[in-house]
């Protein structure tokens, strides 16, 4: 056990999933060519003036609502002006003085039974900023490369208090985080396109020690893992620092997500100055008791009402529940599977086993999932038929997943279907008995666990196709009377 | 520009002259290189400015709550439909220097 406590604050930031950017009306999509998605508004040219997009002011007010945040009934917009070439203005539209919401909180469900509750200082909507490519051949080192599509894409912040003790409790923290704002959908929080990132805010202090450590503040922290693998290293970092009888300076470093190391920026880099002043292209937003009421009941069903009902409605056990529910996207894929076939557990194993297996494996969300619902349905109707068996389930399932072909084309093709024939079936159970006498007499004098051994054999026979419902008695027939 | 002139007004709530210090923290803001002669001309250029407008100090305003927009208006939405982008070629067509689809610019040292 250490003698150091970390303390950890996050700053969150989640691209919003708007049509279009935040204050102007370019699309708000990712992957697109460089410049490509850009207008007079996003690159900053004179005389441009920005309009707040309705639908990413509408997402920014849920999430504070469902955060239980003090919603700021007169809230309003910033400029917070640094130099980079990311940002064409040079200064950034956000919110300082009157942030959209303050004091709200996230409940945490530990592994070991405890709740905690994370307090959030506030949350906020602001641009994002363009993209940066750093040329790596020696004639190109000085220079920087601008990709402004990103620019202006609706960004929510959210700031918490230092309240996270631990890995652990970080690393839930921000699985619920995610799994809310899929739930209430208002981002993707798709890490491999950066719409969710985080900036680390760390200190260690002795265990019992009262006051706060000097704390370190790391940005570029681009997903969930690598905020993990951030915070590890600043807590190593930090405690080699204060064993040694040293003092942690108060720094804001880089995370080198390739190296695994946070880097100090320069000190020219992090000149906090931003003169922050309330921006005059844009009026403030009053929200009514009329509006606020409704956002309230308009919020969708979240991860434990959800778990609750899946448990009550569906009959699956807990466990399974609070897998299922862990991403809205996938408790809906389920309930669009019992909607079509009344077999919730069926559906919620083969969910758990091997979709979630297959899906990870392929790095795939499952709004991407080449098995879709009706396909599910499909298989576990064909293994419950006894047309194919559970394990040659398993296998067209991965078919599917490769060729997104239908499981009942993919059994056809492959000829999968399963024997359920007796006489031939009674052809290789004979052969069987014939090539393996011993455990075949083992199992004629009682010994159960025989069949294991002698069932292997007739599935090798039919690649896996036998019927062993079928099976088991025709062995029990010949070789118990 | 703007975030020059509020850098100044934050020195111009405190006191009445800009020192060669706060010059310099300005033009290390907005990423001016300059002469020390140029920051002891515009140390006495701006405090110049201040101290014209130092007059509106004279007003109380202790009880007037502070006014960012003149004309009262507030809840102006966008409807969330996307538009048509510049493209490309428009977009990088007033660019000093262009590489392929980027805009090409000097590096900001980042330590990397």
């Amino acid at each position: 056990m250490s003698r150091y406590e970390p303390v950890i604050g996050l700053e969150v930031h989640a691209e919003l999933n708007s049509n279009s950017k935040v204050f102007c009306d370019d699309p708000n999509i990712f992957g697109e060519e460089p410049n490509s998605q850009v207008s007079p508004i996003s690159l900053g040219l004179p005389g441009t003036l920005p309009v707040l997009n309705r639908v990413a002011f509408e997402k920014s007010l849920r999430t504070a609502v469902a955060l239980k945040c003090e919603i700021t009934r007169s809230t309003s917009f910033d400029r917070k002006h640094y130099y980079y070439p990311d940002l064409p203005k040079n200064y950034q539209i956000s919110q300082d003085y009157e942030p959209l919401g303050r004091n709200g909180s996230v409940e945490l469900h530990l592994k070991d039974g405890e709740k905690k509750t994370i307090r959030i200082n506030n949350i906020h909507l602001e641009e994002d900023a363009g993209k940066l490519v750093h040329p790596t051949d020696p004639g190109s080192r000085k220079l920087s490369w601008v990709d402004l599509n990103r620019a202006g894409m609706p960004l929510l912040e959210i700031v918490t208090e230092p309240d996270l003790r631990n890995l652990e409790e970080m690393e839930i923290f921000m699985q619920t985080l995610r799994g809310m704002l899929r739930y209430l959908d208002v981002s993707d929080c798709k890490m491999q396109e950066g719409s969710l990132r985080f900036e680390v805010n760390l200190s260690i202090r002795p265990v019992g020690e009262e006051t706060y450590g000097t704390k370190v503040e790391v940005k570029n922290v681009g997903s969930i893992k690598a905020a993990l693998r951030a915070a590890k290293f600043e807590i190593i970092r930090q405690t080699e620092v204060l064993d040694s009888g040293g003092e942690v300076v108060q720094q804001t470093c880089l995370w080198d997500d390739e190296k695994g190391e946070t880097r100090p920026m320069r000190s020219k880099e992090v000149a906090k100055d931003y003169r922050y002043f309330p921006d005059p292209d844009l009026p403030p937003v009053v929200i009514s008791d009329t509006w606020l009421i409704s956002v309230e009941n308009d919020l969708p069903e979240l991860q434990d009402a959800k778990k609750t009902r899946f448990v009550s409605q569906y009959g699956i056990p807990e466990y399974d529940a609070g897998v299922l529910v862990s991403d809205r996207a996938l408790a809906d894929y389920f309930e669009d599977c019992c909607s079509q076939h009344d077999s919730p557990k069926a559906f919620s194993n083969w969910i758990m086993v091997e979709l979630l297996r297959e899906l990870q494996n392929r790095e795939l969300e499952i709004e991407e999932c080449p098995l879709t619902s009706e396909y599910l349905v499909d298989l576990v109707k064909l293994v419950e038929a006894g047309t194919i068996s559970h394990n040659i389930g398993k296998e067209v399932l991965v078919d599917v997943m490769d060729s997104g072909k239908p499981p009942s084309s993919i059994v056809d093709e492959k000829g999968l279907k399963q024997e359920s024939d007796e006489g031939a079936l009674l052809d290789i159970i004979n052969q069987v008995i014939a090539e393996n006498p011993g455990p075949a007499e083992e199992f004629g004098n009682g010994k159960d666990k025989a069949i294991g051994f002698l069932m292997g054999q007739v599935m090798k026979k039919t690649q896996g196709k036998a019927n062993p419902g079928i099976c088991k008695p025709l062995f029990e027939k010949i070789l118990r009377t | 520009m703007i975030g020059i002139v509020v850098g100044i007004l934050e020195i111009w709530t405190r006191k009445m002259s800009v020192t060669r210090d706060e010059v310099q923290h300005i033009a290390l803001l907005a990423r001016l290189e300059l002469t020390g002669e140029e920051v002891e001309r515009y140390s006495e250029q701006l405090t110049a400015i201040l101290d014209y407008s130092a007059k509106l100090n004279e007003l109380d305003t202790s009880a007037v709550a502070p006014l960012f927009h003149a004309v009262p208006v507030e809840n102006v939405f966008r409807e969330d439909i996307p538009g048509n982008p510049l493209g490309v070629e428009r977009s990088l067509q007033n660019t000093a220097r262009r590489k392929e689809v980027f805009f090409e610019v000097p590096k900001v040292a980042d330590g990397s």
